[in-house]
């Protein structure tokens, strides 16, 4: 059929084979559940052209390491030293609190808070479609990725594993169209949802009415009542607060802490430690 | 089998397209890369329309569907559409100068964000800003200098 010319008819009904296989797939990717698994295959599948893809960039970064100064490595080492003293000093007092949040717990009737397996992964690919803020990491199943981990950095929440192949994920980003997370504010307790807009320095604040106890500032944390993060990692500022009272709601934004556009190295939360947090949520519920 | 072996460079040029859209690149940059797939795929129509068309742009897009992470199957719907009508027309676009076609070619460009945004909006809700549009101008700039990367690439490998 290639070495034919007379290609005329055949064209358009090409066009119309490709069309509705398309809108098949775009059918059963977005409608029903089978394509999770269809999903991670094909993650799989391409995976080696993440690699690929990735490769000379990691021979940039590992060569401008291998060229930086004496001086400079020692002044990091000094650096790094200094936070690690800073940090350990400041998880003795965590221990010592731990302790006594574990035992005003068993006095509450309420089981205690384990503290799960935190795996720390790379970014391979940051996928940067304005419609889709995902990551691929460099963790997979063999690993010990499951579906629907939390996703954190050095400052707060950057998302959550949506797809596992063996060697690799894909994490969807906060800041992604078609994520929302429970969010609490850590000054006046108001209970929120934060959803993406496909913009890596804005979230929107969704359904807060105009009498809502909300500041420009106000320090957004995860409530843990998605059940799917855990609860009290940061997750964004409120940076804008416009109130029309032809509106309904407030119209609020916030700035994820996560810095969700040079992000390199994560650490997964595991799956453990989340549903945990998520039953003791239940009998933890304030008076 | 000559030739069997021969659409193999066409292959290997795509394969190298889809490398380039999911490289990493610095945040700036990566807002305004070019769509490289569609854009080799388009001079392989117009070149070679009898052997590359609108089944290989449907497999194309599918695969960009994979990398990028949106709906399976919008790409690949957009890709087959804009290189339906470029299958269409490439005796006339043939004829172009290099110019005329790179701003024929950003319509097409204009025609496949259009498509992609209004599928994905119609699926997930996304909100349109005018910065999506950024690949159209810098695919049209980059047009010319793929078209003669490509053409010496061709005829360098007798690839018909």
């Amino acid at each position: 059929m290639n070495q034919s010319y007379r290609r005329g008819p055949s064209l358009p009904l090409r066009l119309f084979l490709a069309v509705v296989l398309s809108a098949g797939l775009m059918f059963l990717d977005r409608y029903t559940d089978s394509s999770t698994q269809l999903r991670s295959y094909l993650t799989t599948a391409v995976s080696p052209l993440f690699y690929v893809a990735s490769l000379p960039e990691t021979l940039f970064s590992g060569a401008s390491e291998q060229f930086m100064s004496q001086q400079a490595v020692l002044e990091e080492n000094a650096r790094l030293k200094e936070t690690l003293l800073q940090q350990s000093g400041q998880l003795q007092l965590m221990a010592y609190l731990q302790q006594e949040n574990d035992k005003l717990r068993a006095l509450l009737g309420s089981s205690a808070a384990i503290e799960g397996e935190r795996l720390v992964a790379e970014v391979l690919a940051v996928y940067s479609h304005p419609f889709s803020h995902q990551v691929v990491l460099n963790k997979g199943s063999k690993h010990g990725v499951t579906e629907h981990q939390a996703v954190i950095d050095d400052q707060g929440i950057v998302g959550q594993i949506v797809s596992v192949g063996p060697a690799s994920s894909r994490a969807l980003l906060i800041s992604d169209n078609t994520h929302a997370i429970a969010v609490r504010a850590e000054r006046s307790g108001v209970r929120a949802i934060v959803e993406g807009l496909g913009q890596w320095d804005v979230l929107r604040v969704l359904h807060l009415p105009h009498s809502t106890d909300i500041r420009e500032g106000d320090r957004l944390l995860s409530s843990g009542l998605d059940s799917r993060f855990p609860e009290g990692y940061p997750v964004a500022r409120v940076v804008r607060i416009s109130q029309d009272a032809s509106q309904p709601f407030m119209l609020v934004y916030a700035e994820p802490y996560a810095r969700l556009d040079r992000i390199r190295h994560v650490l997964l939360l595991s799956k453990l430690q989340q549903a945990i947090d998520a039953t003791d949520l239940v009998t933890q519920e304030q008076p | 089998m000559r030739k069997a072996g021969r659409i193999g460079f066409v292959y290997l040029s795509v394969f190298i397209a889809l490398l380039l859209t999911v490289m990493p690149m610095p945040q700036l940059v990566k807002l305004a890369r070019p769509d490289w797939a569609l854009l080799v795929l388009m001079y392989w129509t117009m070149a070679l329309p009898q052997r590359v068309s609108v089944g290989t742009a449907f497999f194309t897009g599918f695969v960009v569907d994979v990398l990028v992470g949106t709906v399976l199957g919008v790409n690949a719907l957009a890709f087959a559409v804009v290189i339906f009508v470029v299958a269409q027309h490439h005796l006339k676009m043939r004829n172009f100068s290099v110019v005329q076609q790179s701003l024929l070619l950003g319509l097409l460009l204009a025609l496949y964000q259009l498509l992609l945004f209004w599928l994905s909006h119609f699926l997930t809700g996304v909100y349109f800003m005018p910065q999506y549009l950024w690949p159209v101008v810098t695919g049209m700039l980059v047009w010319p200098w793929l078209f003669w990367l490509l053409r010496r690439y061709r005829r360098q490998l007798k690839i018909q």
